[in-house]
């Protein structure tokens, strides 16, 4: 039977009440990290992909960058509580950082995505602080003012960045000393999908945390939270930062994979089409944002391929249907229904 | 004699409109002390300038000896100041028991850790079950606490401020929305709470104010009227008239 991924918001409500009483039934409701098998299942679905598709590999990585890049998002909107539509200065500074190391001499991976991450973080920390003292609407056009600012600034210094040329003529060098990135994209693809799933499991245990839990609070009723005594401010601050370097390794990832960073990397496009495939998958969740990402990328290289001009009018269609029908996206939808039938059968 | 909480002078006004005049208070520990008053008597202001959500205008408010005046909300509670709301200020999406971890996780420092599971706090979550047991939530644990009736919700809130192990314990109209018959849930807790926590109720219920409360100062138009015992306050004439004279209200 399909159930929902395990994530704090969804495991508690629809379930039967138990009375506590071992010790082990005292925490069984509260975040803990326990795998799943549906977990496994899920993540040797990109691994399947890689030998299933060996032509679609390109796309693969795309699919596995957006993912971390929609997972950076959920961190601060899913769990925290703060909309954002500039998040893809983040992903832009990262890429430009990686770009930049690699097209002037710095070829070796790694440390390019680690300095991609660490610009973004850096970048973020101002930014965090004019952020993190708004509400809702004030977020929203703070971090959309934010986004134009840094994409400009790119735009601007043509001499650095390429402007709207882009950015090109990276050398990477291989992966570990080892692995070439090769013409088909194989060794960009098990790239991508290993710093995903290592940056996923960090995310992962950081939603479980407490900190996660106050995140949550926060997001819950941040009034209150300042109440119990809780510096509600610098925490946002500490998820910002920690998400800005989550989308700066996912823009470093873009960039070395394709060797190429556009000036689109810091695009208002960017950032919304990132909130489309958090609020396509489910916010709040983790895993709603990596199946929004691959739906949402999906859905576009299909739609794309029916109909070339008017693909976004199918998209748009099916971004409504999804926020009427299935509140909470594809995975809020998965667990109202998983809910419904488990209900039905009582 | 060790006052729990002093106020000196405590004044808060908008341009021409005085909502806090003067007040004066001083709670030894341990004291049962009521703030009543009409509506529109400032209670809810005074109680912001003491969580320090408002700055005052001018005085000064000591907690434990310590001035505490010009000190942010969250650096209060670390001193032990905790406080329940009037209207449910609660985490509706959280189940009660993450609720209560994450306040009892606030007050340990453990809510800055991001490296390992909220699960493992064996601490902190056997805590959380005491409490939960002294306050007969216990078999709520695992409900989100959106789904709880409004009484047992009071009792989360109380439940969250206790969280905290308060010194001076504020109470804003603990019963406030819980019909008369079934307010005796949360009378049984109030009387229940430790002899050494502070407590200063506002309160609009004269029934849980002359059951509890020791000393009890009436607010009259940001202004305490005066101050006493219940016996006192309840033979005042001029309390009579301004106060108990408005009974639509009580």
């Amino acid at each position: 039977m399909l159930r929902p991924f395990p994530t704090p918001a969804a495991v508690s409500p629809e379930e039967d009440v138990i009375r506590p009483a071992g010790p082990c039934e005292r925490i069984a409701r509260l975040p803990a990290d326990r795998w799943t098998l549906r977990e496994t299942a899920f993540w040797l679905m990109p691994v399947l992909g890689y030998f299933a598709f060996p032509g679609y590999l390109m796309l693969g990585s795309q699919i596995l960058i957006a993912g971390l890049f929609a997972l950076s998002l959920d961190l601060i909107m899913g769990y925290a509580g703060i909309v954002s539509l500039g998040h893809a200065a983040f992903f832009g500074t990262g890429a430009y950082a990686a770009g930049l190391l690699a097209s002037h001499g710095w070829h070796e991976p790694l440390s390019g995505l680690l300095a991609g991450a660490a610009a973004a973080a850096l970048v973020a920390l101002p930014v965090s602080l004019l952020v993190v003292r708004g509400q809702d609407l004030g977020r929203l056009i703070v971090t959309l003012g934010i986004g134009m600012l840094f994409f400009e600034a790119a735009n601007k210094a043509a001499a650095i960045t390429g402007g709207v040329d882009g950015l090109s003529g990276m050398e990477i060098a291989p992966l570990f000393g080892l692995f070439d990135f090769d013409l088909f994209g194989r060794t960009a693809y098990l790239y991508s999908l290993g710093v995903l799933f290592l940056l996923f499991l960090l995310c992962r245990r950081l939603v479980h945390s407490p900190f996660g839990l106050s995140l949550r609070g926060i997001k819950e009723n941040s009034k209150r939270m300042a109440s119990l005594g809780a510096p509600v401010e610098r925490r946002l601050v500490s998820v910002f930062v920690i998400a800005a370097a989550l989308a700066g390794a996912a823009g470093a990832l873009l960039a070395q994979t394709t060797r190429f960073v556009g000036l689109d990397s810091l695009s208002f496009q960017r950032s919304a089409e990132l909130l489309i495939m958090l609020v396509l998958g489910g916010t709040g969740r983790l895993y709603g944002a990596l199946i929004g990402a691959a739906l949402f990328l999906l859905a576009q290289d299909i739609l794309a391929g029916l109909d070339p001009v008017y693909w976004q009018f199918w998209l748009g269609l099916m971004l409504v249907a999804v926020v009427l029908y299935a509140r909470g996206g594809v995975l809020g939808g998965a667990a109202l229904l998983a809910g419904r039938i488990r209900g039905k059968r009582r | 004699m060790t006052t729990a909480l002093r106020t000196e002078g405590l004044s808060k006004s908008w341009g021409g409109f005085v909502a806090n005049s003067q007040i004066s208070l001083s709670l030894p520990k341990g004291a049962r002390h009521a703030l009543i008053g009409p509506n529109g008597a400032g209670k809810s202001t005074f109680i912001n300038l003491l969580t320090g959500v408002l700055a005052p205008s001018s005085g000064e408010v000591f907690l434990m000896g310590e001035r505490v005046t010009h000190l942010a909300p969250h650096e209060r509670v670390k001193r032990g100041m905790a406080r329940t709301f009037q209207i449910n200020t609660l985490f509706p999406g959280l189940t009660v028991l993450e609720s209560v971890v994450l306040a009892i996780c606030e007050r340990s420092g453990a809510a800055r850790i991001w490296h390992r599971t909220v699960a493992g706090r064996r601490a902190e979550i056997d805590e959380a079950w005491d409490l939960l047991a002294r306050l007969h939530l216990d078999r709520d644990a695992d409900r989100p606490t959106r789904s709880l009736p409004y009484g047992r919700q009071r009792l989360v809130e109380i439940a969250l401020a206790l969280a905290a192990r308060p010194k001076l314990l504020l109470l804003d109209e603990p019963a406030a929305g819980i019909p008369t018959g079934e307010s005796s849930e949360i009378f049984d807790v109030i009387a229940g709470l430790p002899d050494d926590v502070t407590i200063l109720f506002i309160e609009h219920d004269m029934d849980l104010v002359f059951r509890f409360a020791r000393r009890i100062t009436v607010l009259v138009g940001g202004k305490p009227l005066t101050e006493g015992t219940p016996d006192e306050i309840a033979a005042d004439p001029r309390v009579r008239e301004v106060y108990l004279g408005e009974l639509p209200h009580v």
